[in-house]
């Protein structure tokens, strides 16, 4: 189980997170939505420590981190292994082949044998309909399909989360049906996930948690019904300017 | 060409070469490799997050690049080899030379390496520490190969550069190809063919480290999309 409790993170005048409480639970997936600069990324990434928040406690199974004090090299580590991170632009290693960005991790972090995390990568690809491109460096490939050949770099460390920041946000809405397809399988199989987007129509679709955060505060959690059937007049408002038609 | 003038060639030539394959070229590679190692030592240093008494490291490797970039080669052989003996330090004019250079040629290839670590996009470090690598994995495994191919051009500078600059190791009593070119031409006076002879060596090898640079860009960029 993940969870924060009462976090802050402030970037000079701004109060990026503002005590913020929430718990990510095991096997659903919670999606994250809010305007631009609302803090949607900077609590993503405060969850795999790329942010460090000012304070707060941070709790992963049963280790808990007070970001007040410094954090031991370890446990960021430990945290980095058991989750998987998705960004909005990819970020695949143009220098190695589609497989070797998926072995990378697994054989030197996890320290698996070559053939091994070959196998498993080659089984990964195949599942986000990429098995006759592991030979192929990434530029070769369309950013619908480095997209996906991220989400299996992530999977290949069989992490407990994965996180997705902006997943869709720099493709085409072409090349988006296949990633968010993907995204959608991974969901149905009970992953434990948590998705950063700017889509209402994939968020109502995914969600079993929503969270709407504005000016770094959480303005609503919970169930993703009562928010797109009976939004708050500031959540109304919001959803409208996503061009997103509430049905009552 | 006079039967004379070709004679001078020939037999000059072979010790031209004599001088290429015993100095002017040992020099330059040993210099060279290791003053990569230092540059590549250096740059991991300035770039590193060392806090509190340990800036002190960093602020020691600025100053060295400071100095071995803001002074002349020629006075930094000329302290190394004539002006330490004065503080009890003595080099062979061999080894002078060898820390002289590696020492320059290392300041400048340090900057070169720095800059290219740093123009690898941010997103490749947080991919790569997301993944669960420890900061030195990401430096080694994701930033460094990708910066080799950046830096390549420059760092071919600094080499072809530093086999002329081996040229001024016959200002501290090393018999290279340059000091080679004075003897003949002061015994045959015949100054403009033997300096020429002379340049012509330089410009053959370094018209061979220009073609390696060629093959090497083209590896190095092998995953990079065809770009005109």
């Amino acid at each position: 189980m993940l969870k924060l409790e009462h976090v802050n993170k402030i970037y000079g005048e701004r109060h990026a997170l503002n005590d913020v409480n929430i718990a990510f639970p095991e096997h659903k997936t919670t999606v994250i939505v809010g305007p631009s600069g609302s803090g949607k990324s900077t609590l993503l990434r405060s969850l795999n420590l790329l942010e460090r928040p000012e304070n707060g406690l941070y709790h992963f199974d049963d280790l808990t981190l007070d970001f007040s004090k410094s954090i031991p090299e370890k446990n960021i580590l430990s945290i980095r292994r058991q989750t998987g991170m998705v960004f909005q632009s990819f970020n695949l290693f143009p220098h190695l082949s589609v497989l070797k960005n998926v072995t990378e991790a697994p054989i030197h972090v996890l320290k698996q044998s070559t053939a091994a995390a070959t196998s498993t990568a080659k089984d990964l690809l195949a599942q986000v309909g990429l098995a006759d491109k592991a030979d192929q460096f990434p530029t070769a490939l369309s950013g619908g399909q480095q997209q996906r050949v991220a989400i299996a770099r992530a999977l290949a460390m069989k992490p407990k989360y994965l996180f997705f920041d902006e997943p869709t946000s720099a493709l085409d809405p072409e090349l988006e049906a296949g990633v968010l397809r993907v995204l959608l399988k991974l969901a149905q199989e009970h992953n434990s996930m948590i998705v950063v987007t700017h889509n209402m129509e994939f968020a109502r679709g995914v969600a079993d948690q929503i969270i709407f955060l504005e000016e770094g505060e959480i303005l609503y959690s919970g169930d993703p019904k009562t928010f797109f059937t009976e939004p708050t007049e500031r959540i109304h408002e919001f959803l409208s300017a996503m061009n997103f038609m509430v049905k009552a | 060409m006079s039967s004379s003038t070709w004679e001078i060639i020939t037999s000059s030539l072979p010790q031209i070469l004599t001088a290429a394959a015993k100095y002017t070229i040992p020099l330059t590679l040993i210099s060279f490799v290791l003053g990569l190692l230092l540059a590549l030592l250096t740059a991991m240093v300035r770039l590193s997050l060392l806090r509190g008494p340990f800036q002190i490291v960093r602020g020691i490797f600025w100053g060295y690049v400071w100095i071995f970039r803001s002074t002349p080669l020629l006075v930094q052989l000329f302290i190394v080899f004539f002006g330490l003996p004065n503080l009890g330090v003595q080099f062979s004019p061999w080894t002078a030379a060898i820390i002289t250079f590696t020492l320059n040629v290392g300041a400048y290839s340090s900057e070169t390496i720095r800059a290219a670590i740093l123009s690898i996009p941010n997103g490749q470090w947080e991919a790569a520490l997301t993944l669960g690598m420890t900061r030195r994995q990401v430096l080694f495994r994701i930033i460094l190969p990708q910066a080799v191919r950046v830096s390549l051009p420059p760092l071919s500078n600094s080499f072809i550069g530093l086999v002329k600059d081996t040229s001024l190791a016959s200002s501290i009593t090393i018999v290279e190809m340059f000091t080679v070119g004075q003897q003949i031409s002061a015994k045959t006076y015949e100054p403009l063919l033997l300096y020429s002879l002379v340049a012509l060596v330089y410009l053959v090898i370094c018209t061979v480290l220009t073609v390696l640079q060629g093959y090497l860009e083209k590896w190095t960029s092998r995953y990079v999309p065809t770009q005109h």
